[in-house]
């Protein structure tokens, strides 16, 4: 089981202070804070992706490579990474040069993005956003795996004997998740590629996603990668965390009210007991996030979200703290220990080259020389014919 | 054995009782009536709207449904037909009612048969229900009945107005006997649009059969 935090990249007036971070402040906060993530004992980070004020995560490669530079053992992810407005060529060159030089500590979340205005930016249409995911993915499945591609689509230029450099680190593509709350088909693709599929889990009601994990469960085992217990599975959530529970009520009330998307809503504890969030002791983090798995079955990542809603970067940091010590030690014991001896392992770049090499050779390519006019031929490199 | 039908009044009455409320509750009581003279039998639920305020509000702003505005909705899905009751303030159709009806799924009502109703304190708005209520109604594939109904202070003292509940439920007694809702539903539901979780959180089919399943699926090509 892995445990992690992803960030949206918002930044968000601190309703107690009344000070909106710079732009700078606040990215240099996320660094700290990614770094803190190791420090305590997590397993991963996550970046959201966005193109507009007032977020600052445009680049997410730049930022995960810098942080997978910064740290060890981390897992640089990202929350998400747009399918849609991105070109599927970009994410293929981008990401592979992030597991370059991550050594493979990084995987990253696909979605589509729900800004209307941001995707004339990019010369997309929101109305086809569905259609344009998918076929994007196609295309990006293809250029991990395929030194050369030929490919035509409906939305992009055609590629006549294109390779995305570089190669995949040890020839083996990014592991990828795909992120919905409310799409089918989004399940199906990330089943039938035998991919990850992650529900954000901070909105409920939680029937849609359980029938919707249930579906990817179903259609994962149809295209013969495993049973539905082996399906690989993330979940989000939030939590504020306090030693006592009415401190944490206390401190956390002011962001909750004012935060964006659910802020001037419903009540606090309405929210606590009608979706995932929790707020409360250690304990109570802990008893709440361990119905997950009642719900959706035994998964593999366990993602929160902890930096939002103008929270300061001590405040964040001091969760990370009580998150890393007290929470998520306790889950990593009690959810292996209550977890089907089925269940997949989570995805790690070590464990899928065992899975795909054994103990063989690990596939490390080398490109033909230059031929002098700047375009590789059909085998660009020595050991492809 | 004759049918039996669940009746579900909305009512965006304020004050209690309301008089938005007693419009509602007479239909309702003579669709009981009529029902009971065919041998049908109606269980009538009421929904106030005034309860569910805050949580309308806040899933306007924040797609939240709290767990009354949910047991409302559970409560809709179920029903046979419906007496929808307003106040006209401004001119048109009380802000909670309409809000309440925009955060439904646009096919949780489709084929229900509907009594629209509005209270006012002044003939003025008599055309609210017909010019207004109708469209909303519309846009959520409702059958609407023929008769609207629509008592300023003075109707409430004119028997017109008794004879004109008289008619909507009967129209609506008529429309729930003739089976049009099980009709459209059982035929016809694939042909309107869905959303996954639509409904009210029930259209969890999923079709395999799609352009986009197949293009999920790695071929293809969309629509």
């Amino acid at each position: 089981m892995q445990f992690g935090i992803f960030s949206v990249s918002d930044i968000t007036r601190d309703p107690v202070s009344g000070e909106t971070p710079s732009e700078a402040e606040r990215i240099d906060a996320i660094v700290q804070i990614a770094e803190k993530a190791e420090e305590v004992g997590l397993d991963v980070f996550a970046i959201g992706e966005h193109h507009n004020p007032p977020f600052f995560s445009s680049a997410p490669t730049t930022l995960l490579s810098h942080i997978a530079a910064k740290t060890e053992k981390l897992i640089v992810s990202t929350a998400t990474t747009l399918i849609t407005t991105n070109d599927p060529v970009r994410i293929a060159e981008e990401y592979a040069m992030l597991q370059h030089l991550s050594k493979g500590r990084m995987d990253l979340m696909l979605g589509r993005g729900n800004t209307a205005p941001v995707y004339p930016w990019f010369g997309a249409d929101i109305r086809q956003s569905l259609p344009l995911a998918l076929e994007n993915y196609n295309l990006l499945h293809r250029l991990w795996r395929e030194d050369v591609v030929d490919w035509e689509g409906k939305f992009r230029t055609p590629l006549q004997g294109f390779t995305s450099t570089p190669r995949p680190l040890d020839d083996l593509p990014p592991f990828v998740w795909h992120g919905s709350i409310r799409t089918p088909e989004i399940a199906e693709q990330a089943a039938f590629y035998g991919d990850g599929f992650f529900a954000n889990n901070i909105f409920w009601p939680k029937e849609h996603y359980m029938r919707l994990i249930k579906f990817y469960r179903q259609r994962y085992a149809h295209y013969g990668h495993g049973t539905e217990k082996q399906a690989i599975v993330g979940l989000g959530g939030q939590a504020y965390i306090a030693k006592r529970s009415q401190d944490a009520l206390k401190e956390f009330r002011p962001y909750f009210n004012e935060a964006p998307v659910y802020g001037h809503g419903p009540r606090m504890e309405d929210f606590m007991e009608q979706t995932p969030l929790s707020v409360g002791s250690p304990q109570e983090v802990i008893d709440k996030t361990l119905t997950f798995r009642e719900h959706f079955g035994d998964y593999q990542r366990q993602m929160f979200l902890m930096d939002h809603a103008g929270l300061p970067l001590k405040m964040v940091l001091n969760q990370l703290d009580l998150l890393g010590e007290e929470v998520v030690p306790v889950l990593r014991k009690e959810m292996e220990a209550r977890q089907d001896p089925e269940t997949a392992k989570p995805p790690t770049h070590a464990g899928r080259v065992k899975d795909k090499y054994g103990d063989g050779p690990v596939r490390r390519p080398k490109p033909n020389a230059n031929r002098g006019d700047n375009v590789t031929g059909g085998s660009p490199y020595q050991d492809s014919q | 054995m004759g049918q039996n039908f669940q009746l579900v009044v909305v009512s965006a009455g304020t004050s209690d009782p309301s008089s938005t409320r007693l419009l509602a509750d007479r239909v309702a009581g003579r669709v009981e009536t009529l029902a009971g003279k065919r041998a049908q039998t109606v269980g009538t639920t009421v929904i106030e709207l005034r309860e569910l305020a805050s949580e309308i509000a806040n899933a306007l702003v924040s797609n939240h449904i709290g767990p009354k505005l949910q047991t409302a909705i559970t409560t809709l899905r179920h029903a046979d037909g419906i007496v929808a009751s307003t106040p006209v303030y401004k001119a048109g159709a009380s802000g909670l009612f309409t809000s309440f009806f925009q955060i439904l799924d646009n096919d949780l009502l489709i084929a229900k048969p509907v009594v629209l109703a509005a209270t006012a304190g002044t003939a003025r708005h008599a055309l609210v229900v017909d010019d207004q209520m109708r469209g909303l109604f519309a846009y959520l594939r409702t059958v609407v009945v023929p008769t609207a109904l629509f008592a300023a202070t003075e109707d409430w003292q004119d028997n017109g107005l008794n004879k004109r509940i008289e008619r909507a439920a009967l129209e609506l007694v008529a429309l729930m006997t003739s089976g049009f809702e099980k009709t459209v539903r059982d035929e016809s539901w694939g042909s309107y649009q869905h959303e996954y979780g639509s409904a009210g959180g029930t259209e969890l089919t999923i079709d395999l059969d799609s352009d986009l399943m197949r293009l999920a699926a790695g071929g293809g090509t969309a629509n």
